[in-house]
């Protein structure tokens, strides 16, 4: 077993484990999860081919075994209630007048290829996906971080396609308004 | 700007061209829907815009997971 890929799943432990607790929103089980990762990690360590990827591969997993431990938590009746009733809430109606226009009008983000290029927008980004309610959290990053296809999710969540619209609708305009309030209305860092 | 252009930007609101734009990443489009947010966004600097933020937080996640 080679010192590098040791130090290299080390590096990515953090992510994975911040991955897992904006998903599962349970840092006990966050860290069960990641730690099965790594061991599935260390028993395939043939599988990984360059550097480059390691951080994909490991995603990978991590990817089966958060699907896994919330089929696990799905037989737990809260959760299926839950996640509709963050689907019905109607709101961002104040972005908007009754004949659906908006009532401030947004504008261009200042520099984002500059945003991009930096740590700490990713921190406030986190920050962003951490204020989103659990259901509407694990929702988006099963889309845009595991990249799992929208049939997928509906079925491991048992719902609507409809509802999953909406859901992945409410993360974007939250993540949206939040990045908005947190990062570029803020001239400094324009 | 001409009128017709003003009533076909308008055959959809804002509030549903926010969710257009959402969608279109999840769903496929229909070819009405299409048009009609194009039309929209033709006649719009606010939705504009939100279409290049949504192009933004969908490259900021793409970027996360690499
Ligand atoms: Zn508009």
């Amino acid at each position: 077993m080679s010192a590098d890929f040791l130090k290299e799943l080390e590096i990515q432990r953090g992510y994975l484990l911040r991955v897992a607790r904006l998903q599962l929103r349970d840092a006990a089980l966050a860290e069960d999860v990641v730690q099965d990762t790594l061991v599935a990690a260390l028993a395939a360590q043939s599988g990984f081919t360059g550097r480059s990827s390691v951080k994909t591969w490991l995603t990978g997993i991590l990817k089966h075994k958060i699907v896994d431990a919330i089929r696990r938590k799905q037989r737990e009746p809260v959760a299926a209630s839950t996640l509709d009733d963050e689907a019905d809430i109607e709101d961002f109606d104040a972005l908007f007048n009754e004949r659906g226009s908006w009532r401030d009008k947004p504008t261009e983000w200042a520099s984002p290829d500059d945003a991009l290029s930096q740590r700490q927008f990713f921190e406030i980004m986190e920050m962003c996906m951490e204020k989103l309610p659990p259901n509407t959290a694990r929702v988006f990053m099963m889309r845009e971080v595991m990249e799992l296809e929208t049939e997928e999710i509906c079925k491991e969540l048992s719902i609507t396609a409809n509802n999953l619209w909406v859901i992945l609708y409410r993360a974007r305009m939250s993540l949206r308004e939040c990045l908005q309030l947190n990062w570029f209305a803020d001239g400094r860092r324009a | 700007m001409k009128t017709v252009d003003r009533i076909l930007g308008h055959l959809v609101s804002c509030k549903d061209v926010t969710h257009l734009l959402s969608e279109r990443e999840d769903r496929a489009l229909t070819s009405f829907e299409r048009i009609k947010l194009e039309w929209h966004l033709a006649v719009c600097k606010a939705c504009m815009a939100v279409e290049k933020q949504f192009r933004v937080l969908h490259e900021a996640m793409r970027r996360y997971r690499q």
